[in-house]
């Protein structure tokens, strides 16, 4: 009987690298390269993909942490009111007299205060829902904003903070840069260390983790912690590109990071899901869209086919996890299943 | 006669709407006291006119919701179904009122129904799912009036008098909400298929077992939130005289906030259709009374989100002492 399990996990093992999402999600990608490249002459040159990516890039920042937070089975939707709230107090506090330098570190302050306090709810009370707890602060987040800048918007910025937007090292965005430092720290976290291993055992089982000694508040205060974080350095990133700010921007990016990362593979059941995958999921979005802006598609039409792949991939990553699923099972725990469905 | 007071206050369900039966009283004490314009019979008729479109989805988020389900592409279905039917009204004025909320309703029966399929026949997860149909639906929108707004001057009038008409001198918009809840209080409490939905929500696989068809009646949850959400999308261009793309943007987390509220469980199975009255209420009262005692516009949004927030953990934090007190009662 052992012996028969190592077979069936040896054979998984190739199967499940060449049948990982990832790899559907790599054609997905370039698929939409030769397609671009098609559609424009213009498309297939070194400088779309060293300066393209800057354009969609801001969001992708939220996209690491939430992927941490969706593995973990919970959910976030207040990281689009954090951005607004941290990059409106940054305005108004360069506004009223703040050096730019202390500014910046107000807004990440700003953003790690909001995370840091849905943390902590989430973690006081467990009996309530992420979902609801995330909507009541993203209701408060954006109504403190309004109250402080009401319905103007705030700029007027130094010209040196453009450089984070739209500035370049050598030939390469500081933006992609400073987005591949975050990707690979947050996925040596997730993949390399104990921590990342803890997220995914929350992912599966909370209290199973509670009762093998985890901090399990502790973890998910962390996570919220760097959710806000780097809503924060969106934030930065964001205002530095549209030059001011007001109340109302981010209106939605809580949506379209969770549709990356779902898209990415990650399952909102929790457990299930790489870094890698998110991170493909951001760009194959972006030059999508890039590419179809090129040929004089609206941002419209550009709306259904994200919605479109977005169910499409998880039906397919159903269909593909039944039939793994069904292979697998000895036939005792599979009538077990099949009532079960 | 005490023990019974306390037995039946004892419940956690009942003390929740209870709680949120006395927040509400005390609010509209303390707005009455700042604005005596407050209770008056017009500002109720307004006050109930404005919660009248979220109550009437509440009760189908709650279905949803029942069902372990959630369903974030209602507001995208407001927009489109608002938006087919206004354009239909203004290129062909002769359609009858009636006709035009029918094709709003089939609009929102369409994407429901999809919506319905996705997640009962292809296993798709809930929130993803209607997320997709979220963004589906909003570009379609956007498709189909072409970017353009219809505005109030091309809708005939009889269409307006959707929202705007009254009978007996009371708006429109509430009787229909008061039909709706009637109905929907039968069906969910009252009839096979309604108590059916709360099975579906409290244990699927019991349900299953015992034969209960769990595919269809999820399938079923989605299409009547989609024709509820169709419902309100013509009624709320009838009711602000404008249909444009990106009306409703994000009101789906509004109702689901307030059926939250109401006392339904984002887990499936637990919820009242009266405690979602309430919190629907409580939601219409925040925004229609907070203008009346002064409070800037702007401050709304942040009050709100402090009233969810706060209403939310005090129930938890009763929740507990409850349970606890019970663990006491047990101790000798």
């Amino acid at each position: 009987m052992a012996e028969k399990q190592i077979l069936l996990d040896k054979s998984r093992n190739w199967k499940e690298f060449f049948f990982q999402w990832e790899w559907l999600l790599v054609i997905i990608f370039l698929l939409i390269h030769v397609v671009n490249s098609f559609l424009s002459p213009y498309y297939l040159n070194l400088n779309t993909f060293i300066r393209t990516p800057q354009s969609f890039l801001d969001k992708a920042f939220i996209v690491l942490p939430m992927t941490f937070v969706i593995i973990m089975g919970n959910i976030d939707v207040s990281v689009g009111s954090t951005v607004a709230l941290s990059s409106v107090v940054m305005a108004t506090a360069y506004n009223a007299g703040l050096p730019m330098p202390l500014a910046l570190i107000l807004c990440l302050a700003v953003g790690s205060a909001c995370g840091l306090f849905n943390g902590v709810i989430m973690a006081k009370f467990p009996e309530l829902s992420a979902a609801i707890i995330t909507i009541a602060t993203m209701t408060m987040y954006r109504g403190i904003a309004y109250v402080i800048l009401e319905n103007r918007a705030a700029g007027g910025f130094p010209e040196w903070y453009s450089f984070f937007g739209w500035g370049s090292v050598g030939r390469v965005p500081f933006m992609v840069i400073a987005f591949a430092v975050c990707a690979v720290l947050f996925g040596l976290l997730l993949h390399r260390t104990s921590f990342g291993r803890c997220v995914y055992g929350m992912g599966h089982n909370k209290r199973a983790c509670l009762y093998s000694g985890v901090k399990t508040g502790k973890i998910i205060i962390i996570v919220s912690l760097l959710t806000g974080l780097m809503a924060g350095i969106t934030a930065v990133f964001l205002t530095s590109r549209m030059g001011s700010t007001r109340p109302n921007v981010a209106l939605g990016y809580e949506l379209q990071v969770i549709a990356m990362v779902v898209l990415g593979g990650v399952s909102t059941s929790g457990g299930k899901g790489k870094i890698f995958g998110p991170l493909l999921a951001v760009f194959i979005i972006g030059f999508l869209s890039y590419g179809l802006g090129l040929v004089n598609i609206s941002a419209q039409v550009l709306l259904i086919i994200i919605g479109a792949l977005l169910i499409t991939s998880v039906m397919v990553l159903n269909i593909r996890f039944d039939r793994s699923n069904k292979q697998m099972m000895p036939s005792s725990s599979g009538k077990k299943r099949a009532s079960n469905k | 006669m005490l023990n019974r007071i306390k037995r039946s206050f004892s419940g956690a369900e009942s003390f929740r709407e209870l709680g949120l039966l006395v927040f509400i009283l005390i609010l509209s004490v303390v707005i009455q006291i700042r604005n005596p314009a407050f209770l008056t019979a017009s500002n109720i008729s307004t006050l109930l006119t404005h919660a009248s479109i979220l109550s009437i989805l509440a009760v189908g988020m709650m279905m949803v919701l029942l069902t372990q389900g959630i369903d974030l592409s209602i507001g995208s279905t407001i927009a489109l179904s608002g938006m087919v039917s206004a354009l239909t009204v203004a290129a062909n004025p002769w359609v009858h009122p009636a006709a035009a909320i029918l094709i709003g309703v089939g609009v929102g029966i369409a994407v429901g129904l999809v919506n319905g399929i996705l997640v009962s026949r292809f296993n798709v997860l809930p929130i993803i799912a209607t997320l997709g149909m979220m963004n589906v639906v909003r570009g379609l929108t956007y498709v189909v009036s072409g970017g353009r707004w219809v505005s109030a001057y091309q809708m005939p009038r009889e269409f307006l008098r959707i929202a705007t008409g009254r009978v007996f001198g009371i708006n429109n918009l509430i009787i229909i909400t008061i039909i709706i809840y009637v109905i929907f209080y039968y069906f969910i409490n009252h009839t096979m298929t309604g108590r059916r939905i709360y099975a579906v929500g409290s244990n699927p696989e019991a349900a299953d077992v015992s034969g209960i068809p769990k595919k269809r009646i999820i399938c079923l949850v989605y299409v009547l939130m989609g024709a509820l959400a169709g419902l309100a999308g013509v009624l709320w261009v009838a009711r602000y005289a404008s249909a444009q793309g990106d009306t409703a943007t994000g009101y789906e987390l509004q109702v689901i906030a307030a059926v939250v509220l109401g006392g339904v469980s984002l887990t499936g199975g637990s919820g009242k259709v009266s405690g979602i009255i309430l919190g629907a209420l409580l939601f219409g009262i925040l925004s229609n009374a907070l203008p009346l005692i002064g409070v800037s516009p702007f401050w709304q949004q942040m009050i709100q989100g402090i009233v969810i927030l706060s209403a939310v953990i005090i129930n938890v934090m009763v929740k507990r002492r409850n349970e606890y007190m019970a663990l006491k009662r047990r101790e000798i």
